[in-house]
């Protein structure tokens, strides 16, 4: 290597590292602000603390009730994420392996509906998942009305993870499966195995790979999600981490100090899962955008 | 193999019935809604394309500042975005001892909620920089999100944060898939870095440009989490883009039925902007 190449490369080096300090530095400054009193970031925001304070941290979790809504979080991503993955996977089979028109229609129903924004449904889908009624038509002296299903809990809201997240991991199924072999399945089917016994033991453990890049992305957005559980969940102990976040900012608007703790708080999960599983979320990120 | 239709439903009716219940019907209910009086709560009366008449020509619900603000900050932000994420791809591409570390910290923004990165950002530019107004006098640093110039680049800045490390992921696997053979062949032939960035690295990568160029189009488009925690839109809606402007019409001042009219056409922008993005994707999919 000449020296002009050498050189280049360890600018590189260093101009990568300072960027990566810059990147660091909003959070880092959050950190060093969680551990100050509120009089201390308004003197002083960017100084180390002193006093260094811990209140913050219990105050913070007290407030936000945060093992409760962390809890919620949890199981809300899990079992919303194990059942797109189960039945989306089911659905995208049968329409690979079943060739026909009916197949084609419902996957590009699918396909069609990833184009419509959650804005677009989100006032008709809360009055069908409300109590009251959703619509109602006169046809002569009788009216019939339609009442909504009255499920705006947590429930509810996993069933309707469930809908919003199958039109994409139905996408990325059926890529897959599109390459997978059928002759292993009709063999089995042939020695007397039934459908979803067929499926269970020889499709799905070959579908791996496309699992965690599908549990990732999901895991991501419902993780994350804000306006959908805001809408849907109206009593404050279903509340999850990102929803709890935000009703404490609305009422504490000016404590920095227990703010910046919350804030800290709620990002510890997520960099957690990020340092013990990087290279699969990496992974899945660019699976998931490239196909 | 016999194929029963009932295993075919039995297998699809998860999917189906709750993709029907929670996109497809709402969907048509929603357009059904846009053409009505509704309030949210009430009678609703067919009025026809009222709603549509009023949006386009008497709208006094800042809609169309809330539209030209998006479209503006969508193609500032992906110009930005893939700028940055190329950028930094290039400076971690090549291995030595820190470059999966590097990557790491670019991309871990990309994981937090927008959220939670709106209301940590909202710290920075009201606390942290007016600290720094104080500290040294510099005018740059002023009064930050008190108006449509800052509120816009502040948009701006965190998104550029957020997503950069994500298109850089892309661009990764991009330049990693441009074959050994073909660089070795440059280097014998005499071009240099730079030579090499402009005719080999980025005619190679452009498959990958046009998938991210229209991803962050229409997530910018959509932008909803970040602007809400960021400003609220405030003040006064000057930072209001169009998901919020929506979810305001909706939930703030009730007009439901006027609401869902601005909701379709939000939806056939995008819709729009993902149709030209299928066709550009299948023609470069074709000439490369």
């Amino acid at each position: 290597m000449t020296g002009e190449n050498k050189f280049f490369k360890y600018l590189k080096i260093v101009i990568g590292f300072l960027v990566a300090i810059l990147f660091l530095l909003p959070i880092f400054i959050l950190l060093m602000d969680s551990f100050k009193n509120q009089r201390g970031i308004l003197t002083d925001v960017l100084g180390w603390p002193n006093p260094f304070i811990f209140d913050n941290y219990p105050k913070a979790m007290e407030k936000m009730n945060f093992f409760n809504s962390l809890w919620n979080s949890v199981w809300i991503t899990v079992v919303s994420t194990a059942l797109i993955l189960l039945f989306s996977s089911m659905a995208a089979w049968v329409l690979v392996r079943y060739k026909t028109k009916i197949s084609k229609v419902m996957f590009i129903l699918f396909a069609v509906a990833l184009l419509i924004p959650f804005q677009c449904v989100m006032l008709p889908l809360m009055s069908i998942m409300g109590s009251k009624e959703v619509f109602s038509i006169t046809l002569g002296d009788a009216t019939f009305a339609l009442n909504g299903l009255n499920i705006l809990n947590p429930f509810g809201l996993v069933f309707t993870y469930l809908g919003f997240g199958c039109s994409m991991a139905i996408m990325l199924y059926h890529g897959f499966i599109k390459g997978v072999p059928e002759e292993l399945e009709e063999a089995a089917m042939i020695d007397g195995c039934s459908m979803f016994k067929t499926f269970w033991k020889i499709v799905f453990p070959l579908l791996s790979p496309i699992n965690t890049t599908v549990a990732i992305l999901q895991i991501m957005w419902i993780w994350n999600d804000y306006l959908l559980p805001s809408l849907v969940l109206k009593e404050q102990s279903w509340y999850t981490l990102p929803l709890q976040t935000s009703k404490f900012f609305s009422t504490f608007t000016s404590s920095w100090d227990i703010a910046t703790a919350a804030l800290i708080l709620s990002m510890l999960p997520v960099v957690i899962f990020y340092l013990i599983a990087q290279k699969k979320i990496i992974k899945g990120v660019v699976d998931g955008a490239i196909k | 193999m016999k194929r029963s239709k009932l295993g075919f439903w039995l297998f699809l009716a998860p999917c189906l019935i709750s993709f029907a219940i929670v996109v497809l019907i709402p969907t048509i209910i929603g357009i059904y809604y846009s053409l009505t009086d509704w309030k949210g709560s009430g009678n609703a009366n067919f009025i026809g394309f009222e709603n549509y008449i009023k949006l386009f020509t008497n709208d006094n619900s800042n809609f169309w500042y809330s539209f030209g603000y998006t479209a503006l900050f969508a193609v500032t932000a992906v110009i930005c975005i893939n700028v940055v994420g190329f950028a930094l791809a290039l400076l971690v591409t090549k291995k030595f001892r820190g470059a999966t570390l590097l990557r790491g910290i670019f991309f871990m923004p990309n994981l937090i909620g927008g959220l939670l990165l709106g209301f940590a950002w909202q710290f920075i530019f009201k606390q942290v920089f007016n600290a720094i107004y104080t500290a040294t006098g510099m005018e740059f640093f002023r009064n930050w999100l008190t108006d449509s110039t800052t509120g816009f680049f502040a948009l701006l800045i965190v998104m550029v944060w957020q997503m950069g490390g994500y298109m850089m992921i892309i661009y990764i696997a991009a330049i990693q898939n441009i074959p050994d053979s073909v660089i070795e062949a440059s280097a014998i032939d005499g071009a240099g870095g730079w030579r090499r960035l402009f005719s080999i690295t980025i005619p190679m990568v452009v498959p990958a440009f046009t998938v991210g160029l229209f991803l962050m189009l229409s997530n910018s488009f959509k932008l909803f989490d970040q602007n809400l925690a960021l400003t609220k839109g405030g003040p006064n809606h000057c930072n209001e883009m169009l998901a919020l402007n929506i979810y305001n019409s909706a939930f703030v001042s009730n007009e439901t039925g006027y609401a869902q009219a601005k909701a379709v056409i939000f939806l056939i922008s995008v819709a729009t902007i993902s149709i030209i993005q299928l066709i550009a994707t299948k023609r470069a999919e074709v000439e490369t």
